[in-house]
């Protein structure tokens, strides 16, 4: 009877640390591949804004420097990279956030301008620039989802490091670090700034 | 093993947490999806053998939602939770597509998953819904936008693929006049550092073991037999929707 107790608790406790083994591993990859994502994306909008330049360019004669203020924040923006490992320092995300959000206020800043564009008779090329405007708007979607995927990914993962059983494991082998989630610097900041009823 | 027992029990309760869902979604009871009663039972018909045609083709799911209230939330927000949740597309090429009109808050939405989202871009969604849909809904005529709407997208995803992504690239704000500078630098750089050595090292008798050439590499093309669906019933093929697509409003 012993024999069969004792038995039955080292296979249950084997089991248990088992557990963390692999599952802190594969929450952590995923947790890295929504991040690839969202850096995808990211950079798909920095993309997009040379275009933009472009189209406004002449429209925007007067607002030289506002233009400027884009692509600058643009190049300030592709320039931080965070790769995987860094995904557990809370100051390079900072970082990483603040140019991202200094682009994308940039933007919104520049959009509210351009909505306006009866001031802007040069702005020859309408047709383009709501499209642009639209693509900017569906890249700005698709960065706040891959955003979203990415936290909801890091918090599967920071919950499985920290709860039994899988803490075995993860402290013990892995020696894991919590991940740090995307925040938003300024809060809306996630959605894009939406031009109906301007255009 | 009653102590063992109760071990086991609590921490199923512990490892197995509930997610929450924020919001509703509709179910998915056929390929139209009429939540706010604005399609007439006969456009309705209509659509849903336009809409099947289009799977049995392309393989392709699209899937037409009118819903009565977005619940507080923005369009975008909740068309890809709602592509997601119904699962439209197949599951491993992520190939389905919504058209979700939102009647209380005047908003439409072509919702794009994943793998569509290189032949039904933002631009063309843009497009179809400025051209097709909204002046008809501007007008009053819900259902008229809605075939419009719907036969636009339908054309775009039977298209060749060739042909599909020249309609998409056509519909984006690209602004070539003449050769882009960059272009020349490149070629002038192309030109002095890999043809005239090649040039120099031919006139020299040796030989040039030249690299190889520009790799094509073509995505999948291919479509296997689409899951089956029993006789009436349809349902998603498990795809996934990233925030493809474009929104308008009348």
């Amino acid at each position: 009877m012993r024999l069969l107790r004792n038995l039955a608790a080292i296979v249950l406790l084997t089991a248990l640390a088992a557990c963390g083994i692999n599952s802190v591993p594969t929450a952590e990859e995923t947790a890295k591949a929504k991040w690839a994502d969202v850096q995808a994306a990211f950079q798909e909008r920095a993309n997009l804004i040379p275009n933009l330049a472009e189209v406004a360019r002449s429209a925007a004669e007067n607002e030289k420097e506002i233009l400027t203020g884009v692509v600058e924040a643009r190049a300030k923006a592709t320039s931080i990279q965070l790769n995987a490992d860094d995904l557990t320092d809370p100051a390079k995300m900072a970082q990483f956030q603040a140019a991202q959000a200094q682009l994308s206020s940039s933007l919104a800043g520049f959009g509210r301008l351009l909505a306006n564009f009866e001031r802007y008779p040069e702005l020859k090329s309408i047709q383009n620039y709501q499209m642009l405007q639209s693509q900017l708007e569906g890249q700005e979607n698709r960065i706040r989802i891959t955003i979203r995927d990415y936290n909801e990914a890091v918090r599967a993962y920071n919950t499985e490091v920290r709860t039994f059983p899988s803490i075995i494991a993860a402290k013990v082998i892995y020696g894991a670090k919590p991940m740090v989630p995307y925040q938003a610097v300024t809060p809306g900041a996630e959605v894009a700034p939406s031009l109906e009823g301007k255009l | 093993m009653n102590g063992l027992g109760w071990l086991a029990l609590l921490l199923a309760a512990w490892l197995n947490p509930v997610a929450a869902m924020a919001q509703e979604f509709p179910a998915l009871t056929g390929r139209v999806v009429d939540a706010a009663n604005i399609i007439p039972p006969d456009f309705e018909t209509q659509l849903d053998a336009k809409l099947a045609g289009l799977e049995s083709q392309s393989q392709r799911q699209l899937v037409i939602a009118t819903l009565p209230s977005l619940q507080g939330y923005e369009i975008s927000d909740y068309g890809y939770q709602l592509g997601r949740h119904w699962g439209i597309g197949d599951k491993e090429r992520n190939d389905g597509a919504l058209l979700i009109v939102a009647s209380n808050e005047r908003k439409v939405r072509i919702e794009v998953g994943y793998g569509v989202e290189p032949v039904l871009t933002d631009g063309l969604s843009h497009l179809i819904i400025q051209n097709d849909i909204l002046p008809r809904f501007k007008a009053g005529d819900m259902p008229g936008g809605i075939v419009a709407g719907t036969d636009a997208i339908i054309t775009q995803l039977t298209l060749p693929e060739d042909q599909a992504r020249q309609v998409a690239a056509s519909a984006s704000a690209t602004l070539e006049s003449g050769i882009p500078l960059p272009m020349i630098i490149w070629l002038l750089f192309f030109f002095f550092f890999f043809v005239l050595p090649i040039i120099r090292r031919v006139r020299g008798g040796r030989a040039y073991g030249g690299g190889a050439g520009p790799v094509i590499v073509w995505g999948g093309g291919s479509s296997s037999g689409s899951g089956g669906f029993s006789g009436g019933g349809f349902s998603g093929g498990g795809g996934s929707f990233g925030g493809g697509g474009s929104s308008g409003s009348w």
